[in-house]
């Protein structure tokens, strides 16, 4: 399959503070990736992974490096548009990022911008808005929703855009357990059935158990870079950053460690159940 | 305790007031300020009273409603009438004591301000009452869009005005978490003298002050994210449509209009 995100050799520094110093947040971030693929980035707060996910998106430029989506490269500041509506962004706050008082037309927000004409963005926001799940909310006001169902509103307002990936920024971390399901559940229809190529950032790791992939960032460096299974075996590696696992792999990682012949790469409860069920047997 | 504010009047019912074309409404609320202000006599206020009760019938909201809109108004406008009573000495005396004196012209220009008054805010408030903020801001949008051509930033005001109603509940949430994360720290909000409680009012806006600047920060580079470049080739979802319906309004009230400045030239 085509890389649908590809970044060589990304450094990115902020400007300094008054003293002229600079901070490099990223220190040369090497990654592809693929069309379709539902991929995770984990990292504590400052390794750098929104700094990563801003970059997807042009809201900042590498200062030396490249990045292109879709075949775009993001300093080309012609086809500016053209790559922002193929990379979709949602952030962590639902407030911040509601533009309208009414539900359908902050859906339809991008496409005003975009100069879509009338009948077309009519049918493209009621698709979008069908899509995660909220058109009877159409007419409501974003005040009078949850968090979970701000963050759906959200991210139909990037699909209606009809984007070939969208980059989430940490979106269930202001929401409640059900909210953070409504959410998950929406971004993997959209991934399955849509085939849209998903970049979750995020601090959950049983978010992340779920994806294809894992990328784990420390430092501005990317650290792990494998299936799930893997990555979160790596337990001892995983913890020195500064990272937990999931529960799951947390208690197998104790039963290794106190002698018990159990598969290291065991993410899912039922897997984990399994597993010990057959340990007891034996 | 911040809860039970209301954020702009709108009352959504059904009624061909509410289904008028917005930006009609607003030049028909001017006409009707036109209206309620180019007559001199109580004939040519009779005739726009006429026409200002008619339009509340058929808003079909509720009369006290109107009455509410005046009320806070109330005790202004009777200290002006007072006053107009006791200052106008022409016309026929019709009390004197001492030097107080009460004159016919001073009684009916105090009535005539106090219905020309009373009749202006409750026929603008129809507008208010029967078109959402949101609709309202759009319409006005469209209707100084010719100022763009003088360079007047219409879309960007209208931008804000839209952004601004939207985070209205949004902020008077905050402020609400922030008036009970001060109180538990100790903060005398409700109690204390009127200097304290002022003093104290500070350690609610600093943090709502810096809340907001971030607000508006990370909803700007959501806005850029979705393609926001100001107002130039946009298109609308929302479409304001008029019908037969508003040119009709139109006229009547303009008929109204003629027949107000008419009465004032006979009488």
């Amino acid at each position: 399959m085509n890389n649908i995100i590809e970044i060589h050799d990304l450094h990115f520094a902020y400007k300094g503070n008054e003293n002229g110093e600079e901070k490099e947040v990223l220190k040369g971030i090497d990654l592809n990736i693929r069309e379709g693929e539902f991929l995770a980035v984990l990292g504590h707060n400052g390794s750098g992974k929104s700094t990563l996910a801003k970059h997807m998106n042009a809201i900042l430029l590498p200062t030396s490096g490249r990045v292109t989506v879709n075949g775009i490269d993001t300093a080309d500041e012609d086809r500016l548009f053209e790559l922002r509506q193929c990379a979709g962004m949602v952030f962590q706050n639902p407030d911040n990022q509601i533009v309208s008082s009414i539900v359908e037309e902050d859906v339809a927000f991008a496409l005003e911008n975009l100069g879509v004409p009338y009948e077309e963005m009519r049918k493209r926001v009621d698709d979008a808005l069908k899509a995660v799940g909220m058109y009877e909310y159409r007419l409501h006001s974003p005040s009078q929703l949850s968090g979970g169902q701000k963050q759906r509103v959200a991210i139909a307002g990037v699909i209606a855009m009809s984007p070939k990936c969208i980059i989430l920024d940490e979106p269930t971390a202001m929401l409640d357990p059900k909210g953070r399901k409504e959410v998950m559940e929406t971004i993997r229809r959209m991934n399955r059935e849509h085939g849209i190529t998903i970049i979750l950032i995020t601090h959950y790791m049983d978010e992340a158990a779920a994806c294809d992939r894992v990328i784990v960032m420390d430092e501005g460096r990317i650290v792990m870079d494998d299936i799930p299974p893997k990555v979160f075996s790596r337990v001892d590696e995983m913890k020195r950053i500064g990272l937990d696992v999931p529960q799951v792999t947390e208690l197998v990682w104790q039963l290794r460690k106190s002698g018990c012949d159990i598969s290291p790469e065991i993410i899912s409860g039922e897997e984990c159940v399994d597993a010990i069920m057959k340990l007891f047997k034996s | 305790m911040l809860k039970d504010i209301t954020i702009g009047q709108y009352f959504p019912m059904n009624s061909v007031i509410h289904s008028l074309d917005p930006r009609f409404k607003i030049v028909i609320t001017l006409l009707m300020i036109i209206m309620l202000f180019s007559g001199g006599s109580m004939i040519c206020l009779a005739i726009g009273a006429v026409y200002t009760v008619m339009a509340m019938l058929l808003s079909r909201i509720p009369l006290k409603l109107f009455w509410k809109s005046v009320r806070p108004l109330m005790p202004f406008l009777v200290i002006t009438a007072v006053l107009n009573i006791f200052i106008i000495r022409s016309g026929d005396t019709l009390w004197k004591w001492k030097f107080i004196s009460i004159t016919e012209d001073g009684l009916n220009s105090s009535a005539f301000m106090i219905i020309r008054i009373t009749l202006l805010v409750m026929g603008s408030s129809i507008l208010t009452y029967t078109t959402s903020p949101i609709t309202l801001t759009d319409a006005i949008e469209r209707l100084l869009s010719p100022l763009k051509k003088l360079k007047f930033p219409v879309h960007e005001l209208a931008m804000m005005m839209s952004i601004a109603l939207r985070f209205i509940p949004t902020l008077i949430e905050e402020t609400d978490k922030i008036i009970s994360a001060q109180k538990a720290r100790g903060a005398e909000i409700d109690s204390g003298s009127l200097s304290h409680r002022a003093k104290n009012l500070v350690s609610i806006l600093v943090p709502l002050f810096i809340s907001s600047f971030r607000r508006a920060d990370e909803l700007a580079t959501a806005m850029e994210c979705r393609c926001y470049h100001g107002g130039e080739g946009r298109t609308r979802l929302r479409q304001l449509r008029s019908s037969y319906k508003d040119y009709i309004a139109l006229i009547i009230t303009i008929v109204f209009l003629a027949a107000v400045i008419a009465a004032g030239r006979i009488f």
